[in-house]
Parts: structure tokens; sequence; C-alpha cells
């Protein structure tokens, strides 16, 4: 039985491993913000409440509010086209408050998927989903994605049949982008807040597709 | 509209990935005008920039290699790294 001896000395009482302590040293550029941001409170600039503050309302961002814009779009074929045409506008008109961000959002159709990297870093439209998933920031899924979409997809479980032709949106500069899946033929009785349980997150990246709620 | 990405490799804060450089596509839609970020990145005064969405098939990108041809990749590149094609 493990918890006869004793000489098992890395499990704690209930018999689980201690995790690590996190004492790496800070690098470069933690060092960087921490003196920065002591520095602007110091001077008067801003206060630590906030500082906090921002990382409590980037923090309660969430997919959550994606997929209500997604849902809103599915149901009110005016707003889809508003949406369509300055999906920032039509974010903040929905009561999302998403800062400066631009946005665009793509549709997918019969004949088009469109999926959603930023090749250069980890542009995301983070003012409206949240942060990005770890795996949007890796050097594997930014540099494939624009090699073998397919392969990549069918990696997340996705396969596009091949006359539907792939579009990949690499997100260089200014502008952030959701997708619009297409709505699920099923769903199509649902009410709008039934909606937006079917609308994940991958899917407002691309690499899935709307899913019928657990 | 057709245009060529420039084949520049200058130094500084670029967002004209490498993998498209050179390469021909399709303007897709315009943007407006844009801070150059080759200048913003820097702290100085940036000039404004027109910045088009470009459309460019993965045969033009990657050649033989391309995993479906006819597929496309869509890009913001400033105008200032765009000449017709």
């Amino acid at each position: 039985m493990p918890h006869d001896n004793h000489d098992h000395g890395a499990l704690s009482p209930s018999g689980h491993p201690y995790r690590k302590d996190d004492d790496n040293e800070l690098n470069y550029w933690q060092m960087m913000e921490i003196a920065v941001r002591e520095l602007l409170i110091e001077k008067g600039h801003i206060t630590a409440a906030q500082v906090h503050n921002q990382i409590n309302a980037m923090d309660a961002r969430s997919p959550a509010n994606g997929a209500k814009v997604v849902a809103h779009a599915w149901s009110d074929p005016e707003f889809k086209s508003a949406l369509l045409a300055d999906a920032g506008q039509a974010s903040r008109d929905m009561g999302f408050d998403i800062g400066p961000m631009h946005l665009i959002a793509i549709e997918n159709t019969e004949s088009v998927h469109n999926i959603v990297v930023c090749t250069l870093c980890s542009c995301y439209p983070r003012n409206l989903l949240g942060l990005p998933p770890d795996w949007y920031k890796s050097r594997a899924y930014r540099s494939r994605i624009v090699i073998e979409p397919r392969k990549v997809l069918s990696e997340f479980g996705v396969e596009i049949p091949q006359d539907v032709q792939i579009r990949v949106h690499d997100s260089t500069a200014d502008m952030r982008y959701i997708i619009l899946p297409a709505q699920p033929a099923q769903t199509m009785s649902l009410s709008e807040d039934e909606l937006a349980y079917w609308v994940t997150r991958d899917s407002m990246i691309g690499v899935g597709l709307p899913q019928a709620p657990k | 509209m057709k245009v060529r990405v420039h084949n520049h490799w200058p130094p500084g804060h670029i967002r004209t990935p490498s993998y498209l450089r050179g390469k021909i596509g399709e303007i897709e839609r315009e943007i407006g005008l844009f801070n150059n970020p080759e200048q913003n990145a820097y702290r100085l005064l940036p000039q404004k920039r027109h910045l088009v969405r470009v459309r460019f098939t993965m045969e033009e990108i990657w050649g033989d290699a391309a995993e479906t041809p006819d597929d496309v990749i869509e890009a913001e590149i400033y105008a200032h790294w765009l000449e017709p094609a």
C-alpha cells in the first residue's frame, strides 16, 4: 500500500505528489512589467486597484459573449447583416464593452470554411472572447494552420469535404476576427438563448463546429 | 485587383509575414487608414497607411507542396508593401 511506508517523501497525506513550487527567477519582461507598474503607481498615474480591476474585467470576458453574438446573428437576419458589415459596432450595439477593438466577422457557408490564426504573434479578439486558448499561441498551430489546415482540423476532429474551400485568416495587423459558424439544421426551432449554448469557442476560431450542449 | 507583396527583408517591426513576401494575391477588401506599425513600434510619429486584406491561393504560396491548391489564405497587408501585379 502506498500509504504504509514512509520512504515516499514526495507524496502528500492524500497520496498525491507535491506540486513543485514556482521558484523560477523573474524573466526580463516580468521584471520590466513590475518596475513600470510600480513606478506608475508611485507617481500617482494609476492605482493598484485600477490595475486589478482591469485584470478582472479581462478575466470576466469569455467565449459566452461571442456565443451570444453568434446566436443573435442566427436569429435575426438584420443583425447578421450588421455584424458582417461591422462586427465591432454590432457587438457594441449588443452591449459588449470591447474597447477600441476592430472586429471582422466572417461567415461559414456551404462552400467556405474559415479559420483564424495569428502567425506573427497571438492576436485574438480578447476584448470579446477573453484570453485565447494556449494552443492558439503555440508555434505548432501558428505555423501548421497556414501550411496544412485540413490536417490540423482533422486533429481537432473536424473533417472538411474537399469541395468546401478553406480560408485561413491571418490576423497580421489591426483587425481581429470572429467566425460566424453555419447554424446546424437541427437547431432551427430553438430560441436565441438556447442557440447560444451550441456555439463553442472553437467554432468561433474555426477549428470546431457548433455542438449540442452536453 | 491583383497585387504582389514586396520581397523586401528590412529589419524592424514588420507586420508582413515572411511566407507572403513576393507572392501575388487578390485584394479582398480595403479596411482603411491605420498607423504604420514600422514607425509606431519605435515611438516614431506614425504615418497613416492604407490597410488592405489580400487573398492568396495555397498554390501561389506553397506551389506543388500545397495541401489543397484552391484553399486560400487572407492577410492584412499595408499598402506600402504592395505593387500592382
